[in-house]
């Protein structure tokens, strides 16, 4: 794979000669391990494998959870209480499985801002960035899906707002929402739709990891520098780049065990944090709560749905060209979506040659702007409808889409791009005659 | 660039809590519990103390319907002896479908659950309260202090006073300057619609008054340690099993810190050839 010269596997033994012939599985597992890597991948690039351990631990822990979890409305809290009480070592599951997803989105927000600050997302990796936000999605699905089945006052509240989305769609929107809930509200038929669907999205996860993984070892891995191996000859590329086995390995594995002494630490000490005391009461049909919040991984765009009201002019521009087809509720359940949309159309908004924000003066102060814009979206999400939260919303929500829309499209065209390394050597070399200063200033960091 | 980002989201795990106060402003006071904190443990005299208040006081009206009368004797809990378990469980009477009549409680049975129909079951109440939030829904609060459940059923107990002159005398409820999401009189209203006193009216008569039980062990049974020792007991039935996660989560920690530490050290040496070939030859 990956077009970048290196060797391949050769069975030796007769017995492998034999199997190679007929299932070349040992070769494609040689192949993918001992990948040629840019030597200079820094830090950021560890969140690839701790994505993977997340989507293997919730796998495993979800599947145990699902032995004693009992998905029927009168049942469900009571099974989930059965599990933290009686199940043994059930209140660890519990606690690694609720935690583990938002490990797996930190992990996930990590590698998705890492991948727009270096520029992954350009060609030849247009069909990476695709298949990864398809299971960005399938993600937050299944996420949200979770979060209904302990069946507590924001797993049914939380269903009821977001399924009421789709309400909003004209025409077909409540009949959709039915189809969806399977009945007029959310019931025990939502509940066991949601079960099964939780258990069959990480699968449909994992197999779009593998294409996802293949997609990128078809063009080789990104690096800071967004040069380009080279390809001429062995020698050459052996130059710029290091066998995926150990040395990637080793290093990943080094990362994913620092992050895991704090996802311990949150388990252990803290397992609540992240949730919500809602939550701990069983499910109330009659009684709503407050202030409806979703999970902390779904605010910057539960902010932006509901940034836009009926007072905001672009909306009442919209409603009144489309003859109130399109209400506030809708236009901010269209905003939510097309968040992620431009997301995903970034390979295309992109208009700069220069790979990577590191050689992009103007990109980096708007890059900066953007991750500030991502968190005070998140806080937003939290804080109750209304002044000064609502304008401020708006405010971040502007930025998110004009920084897809106008400023990518823009910089392209009138940012002067720094002097980029020749090759990836090059820029290696060069971190490592550094290295005798006590520190670097750099923004990253070589590979340690 | 990523070092602020990735300090960014250290912060941003903290914007979760999100949690609100539904009414007026309520200060939680922020009582030393000896289970707060990483190390920290259930103390299993004041469990006790907290059975015993919860037995004599708040069981006339709620429930404890998830919690099993065996896990009385468990480690980490209120431990009571199991022939005082077994003793403690009959005076519950529980409807068995098999004799299709009551018989008294065994072990294996569950607390009752509420009496009265506005009773709120009390197994998971420490765990669905939070006592403290914010600031600005940043959550560094819930951080440093904990999620403050159990502090907030403390403040709770000792939060009666005599109700603000505003208020008119027939208000259904009881002042209580740590309840929120109860009515609160229009009276008691600014003229922007803000509360003007703390907390709100409960439905809920004041339970303890300080002396409504006498402690076996001596201990002092003023309204401040009563209110403490039910608030920590309703800790334990919402989370029995605080003393094994935070054990687990410890071995957690120590493992992973001396993996990472192996880890460090391996891909130190994995990649100093490599790096050496680059290093500045003088």
């Amino acid at each position: 794979m990956s077009g970048i010269p290196h060797d391949h596997y050769e069975p030796k033994s007769n017995g492998a000669k034999w199997l190679h012939s007929r299932l070349p599985v040992v070769g494609l597992l040689y192949d993918t391990l001992m990948i040629p890597t840019p030597k200079n991948l820094n830090w950021m690039w560890i969140w690839g494998i701790v994505l993977v351990f997340c989507l293997v631990l919730q796998i495993i822990t979800g599947v145990v959870l699902a032995m004693h979890y009992t998905p029927q409305v009168d049942m469900a809290f009571a099974s989930v209480e059965h599990i933290m009480r009686n199940v043994n070592g059930g209140y660890m599951l519990r606690y690694m499985h609720m935690n583990g997803a938002s490990l797996f989105f930190v992990a996930v927000y990590a590698h998705i801002f890492r991948g727009l600050y270096y520029g992954s997302y350009k060609t030849p990796r247009e069909v990476t960035w695709i298949i990864g936000m398809l299971i960005y999605l399938l993600m937050m699905a299944t996420g949200f899906m979770g979060y209904v089945l302990p069946w507590g006052q924001m797993s049914f509240w939380g269903a009821t707002v977001i399924t009421g989305l789709f309400g909003a769609i004209p025409f077909v929107g409540e009949s959709l929402q039915t189809f969806l809930l399977g009945g007029p509200a959310v019931d025990n038929a939502t509940l066991n739709r949601f079960f099964s669907l939780h258990y069959l999205l990480p699968f449909l996860i994992a197999g779009l990891v593998i294409v996802h993984v293949w997609a990128f070892h078809s063009t080789g891995n990104n690096n800071p520098t967004g040069v380009d191996v080279r390809k001429g000859s062995k020698e050459e590329a052996e130059k710029d780049t290091l066998p995926f086995w150990p040395y990637f390995v080793i290093k990943d594995l080094f990362a994913l065990a620092v992050i895991l002494v704090v996802f311990f630490a949150v388990v252990g000490f803290m397992p609540n944090y992240l949730g919500h005391p809602d939550n701990y009461l069983e499910a109330n049909p009659l009684s709503t709560p407050s202030h409806i919040v979703p999970e902390w991984y779904f605010l910057p765009f539960y902010a932006i749905l509901r940034a836009f009201t009926s007072e905001v002019w672009v909306v009442q521009i919209a409603s009144f060209v489309t003859g109130g087809i399109i209400d506030a509720k809708f236009f901010g359940v269209l905003a939510m979506f097309g968040a992620i949309a431009v997301m995903a159309l970034v390979p295309w908004l992109d208009t700069s040659s220069v790979r990577s924000g590191r050689y992009r003066p103007m990109f980096k102060m708007w890059f900066a702007l953007l991750v500030i814009d991502f968190f005070a979206l998140m806080w937003l999400g939290a804080m109750p409808a209304e002044e000064p939260y609502a304008t401020l919303s708006l405010i971040a929500s502007a930025y998110w889409f004009g920084y897809f829309l106008v400023i990518l499209p823009l910089l392209g065209v009138i940012e002067k791009p720094d002097a980029q390394p020749a090759t990836i050597e090059d820029d290696f070399a060069a971190k490592m005659a550094k290295t005798g200063s006590a520190k670097s200033d750099t923004a990253s960091q070589p590979a340690e | 660039m990523f070092k602020k980002i990735a300090l960014g989201a250290a912060v941003a795990v903290g914007l979760a809590g999100g949690a609100y106060a539904a009414g007026g402003e309520a200060h939680v006071e922020n009582f030393d519990f000896p289970f707060d904190g990483p190390f920290g443990t259930y103390d299993t005299n004041q469990l006790q103390r907290g059975l015993q208040i919860y037995t004599q006081v708040c069981s006339a009206c709620h429930g404890l319907k998830y919690v099993a009368l065996r896990t009385l004797s468990d480690e980490g809990g209120p431990t009571l002896p199991a022939d005082q378990m077994r003793a403690y469980a009959e005076q519950f009477e529980v409807f068995d479908p098999e004799l299709d009549d009551f018989r008294p409680s065994t072990p294996v049975d569950h607390f009752p659950g509420s009496a009265l129909e506005n009773a709120p079951d009390l197994s998971l109440m420490a765990k669905g309260r939070a006592g403290f939030h914010g600031p600005y829904g940043l959550g560094i609060n819930q951080f440093f202090k904990g999620m403050g459940g159990a502090e907030y059923i403390a403040t709770l107990m000792l939060g009666y006073e005599d109700p603000p002159s505003c208020a008119p005398e027939d208000f259904d409820g009881y002042y209580n300057i740590a309840f929120t999401a109860g009515g609160y009189p229009e009276e008691c209203r600014d003229e922007d619609g803000n509360a003007m006193y703390p907390g709100s009216w409960i439905g809920m008569a004041a339970p303890l008054y300080g002396e409504d039980v006498d402690y076996a062990d001596g201990t002092s049974n003023d309204l401040r340690q009563e209110a403490q020792d039910v608030a920590a007991f309703l800790m334990w039935t919402a989370e029995p099993k605080l003393s094994q996660r935070k054990q687990a989560g410890f071995v957690g920690v120590l493992f992973l810190t001396i993996l990472s530490v192996l880890l460090y050290l391996t891909n130190k040496r994995l990649w100093a050839p490599i790096k050496k070939k680059y290093k500045r030859k003088d």
